[in-house]
């Protein structure tokens, strides 16, 4: 649904996004995860043509970019990562404006407005000013806007920063939803337990590259299935193994406290990138 | 196309007849202090062309007015959104052409600063001013208000930051406000001055309304120059609208 080769997206002499290939079969749930500044959002930004590549192509949905933007437009759905919401409209308004701007007919754009605040849950607050909603509201207002003209990709940059736990999951389980009806997704990220919740791949991102690309689990296990942490004067040290038994055996040895547990997508991303993941 | 267009539209004037109230009761505010100060308190003691200071002033004051509600009603909402709401790129994410988003956008620029002519033409009326409200003074009105929120669209795509529109609104409204044949006629200032006066289009524009207003003629000169900027700035307006992306 998505097949991106050889992209580059250079700012001046800077390059955020530097030869990127990658393929997403439909119905995926796709995640690029990485640091700030790892070129996440430039990524989406070329897909979606907010930004125009310096080199490389991009097919989406079989139409090729650059020359086919108009049709691309109608097959794709953008949450970006700030929220770009009409703040002197309405919620049910700024649903309308963005199906007129589709040409959905009238009684169909009703309709699917109707269903869609239903689906977010905001029926009740449909004729409330936008800039009277929470974080989460305006998140979940900005997903059905999305998936108005009924998209076949569904991008989202970062749908879940600055949310709060709990509706944090509840957008989970609404992405889940949508890629468990066909929609291929690709969601970018920096928190880890969301790719390792919801994506079936993931591509890690650092500095404009992508460094590694498999599912979460698979890339866990390449690593190591388990990890042995322990304290070596100030720094924390950290050792995997491809069992528990080696592990363990590890751990015997050692003079200092150590601990053993599952490795995960953190340990992964550290390993690659050399660095914590921030927030 | 037109349905773009007019989904562009749409959107302005939901926000617009929101507050329809309040933005007239605000937009009588500084013609009332152009009237009283320039028609009432100094126009007593002048008189242009054997006529009333206040019959030349009122063109002049609609001319100047029309021009900054149509810069601003679409600089300053265009800018915001490409800069700070960022409701710009819902646009630019949807099946439209540009050129729909500019015509849509200007139109409603226009919207404003009819209503705002308006609602002076009436105000001129209870001060007790006298000109004649025909065709070729709407057509003229029309054109002044296009050309201003054309070139209000082109700022906003332009101007990286708040100040930067301010500034120019500071450095290139503000003189014509002043100098422009609102007041008074630049035949009276240095060649030069007058020379570089007559190329900016809102000196048209109250030379249009001007004459269509006192004698009921067609303003045919000022009129294609205006119908020129309209023009050159919409096609602007486009190319910048197009170049927006990153």
């Amino acid at each position: 649904m998505i097949e991106i080769a050889g992209l580059v997206k250079k700012f001046g002499d800077r390059t955020a996004v530097d030869q990127l290939d990658l393929s997403i079969p439909k119905g995926e749930l796709f995640g690029l995860l990485g640091p700030n500044g790892a070129g996440k959002t430039t990524t989406i930004r070329v897909l979606t043509m907010l930004a125009q590549p310096t080199e490389g192509s991009i097919t989406i949905g079989g139409w090729k970019l650059p020359g086919n933007e108009q049709q691309i437009k109608t097959i794709i759905g953008v949450v970006p990562q700030h929220v770009n919401l009409d703040i002197e409209l309405t919620a049910r308004e700024n649903l309308e404006l963005h199906g007129r701007l589709h040409c959905i007919p009238a009684a169909e754009r009703h309709k699917r407005i109707e269903e869609l605040l239903d689906f977010v849950e905001l029926n009740e607050r449909s004729g409330d000013m936008v800039q009277t909603f929470s974080g989460g509201m305006k998140r979940r207002l900005m997903i059905a806007r999305a998936l108005l003209h009924r998209p076949k990709v569904l991008f989202l940059d970062e749908p879940t920063v600055g949310l709060d736990p709990q509706v944090r999951r509840r957008l989970w389980e609404l992405v889940r939803r949508l890629a468990g009806e066909g929609l291929t997704v690709l969601l970018t990220t920096h928190y880890i337990e969301e790719a390792e919740n919801l994506c079936q791949r993931v591509a890690i991102m650092y500095k404009g590259k992508l460094i590694a690309l498999d599912s979460p689990a698979k890339l866990c296990r390449n690593l190591g299935e388990y990890v042995v942490e322990w304290h070596d004067g100030e720094s924390l040290n950290s050792r995997f193994f491809t069992d528990r038994t080696e592990a363990a055996d590890f751990v015997g040895v050692l003079t200092t406290a150590a601990a053993i547990r599952r490795s995960n997508l953190e340990d992964v991303f550290v390993e690659f990138t050399g660095r914590k993941v921030v927030e | 196309m037109l349905t773009h267009v007019w989904t562009v539209f749409w959107r302005d004037w939901v926000v617009l007849q929101r507050r329809l109230g309040r933005y007239i009761l605000a937009r009588m505010v500084s013609p009332i202090l152009y009237l009283v100060a320039f028609g009432w308190g100094l126009g007593r003691s002048i008189t242009v062309n054997q006529g009333s200071y206040l019959d030349f002033i009122v063109p002049g004051i609609i001319a100047l007015n029309s021009m900054n509600i149509s810069f601003n009603a679409v600089g300053m909402s265009v800018n915001m959104s490409r800069l700070y709401h960022k409701t710009l790129e819902e646009y630019l994410l949807a099946p439209i052409s540009p050129t729909a988003y500019v015509l849509g956008k200007v139109l409603a620029g226009v919207a404003r600063g009819m209503i705002s002519s308006v609602v002076i033409i009436v105000l001129a009326y209870a001060f007790g001013a006298h000109f004649l409200l025909n065709g070729w003074f709407v057509l003229a009105l029309f054109l002044n208000c296009t050309v201003f929120s054309a070139l209000g669209l082109v700022a906003a795509m332009m101007m990286n930051s708040h100040e930067e529109m301010s500034n120019f609104n500071t450095y290139a409204l503000m003189p014509m406000s002043f100098l422009c044949a609102t007041f008074f006629s630049p035949a009276q200032l240095p060649a030069f001055l007058h020379w570089l006066i007559e190329l900016l289009p809102l000196t048209h524009a109250s030379y249009a309304l001007r004459l269509s207003s006192s004698t009921g003629s067609m303003p045919g000169a000022a009129l294609g120059i205006l119908g020129l900027y309209v023009i050159f700035l919409l096609w602007l307006g486009i190319r910048k609208t197009r170049q927006v992306r990153d």
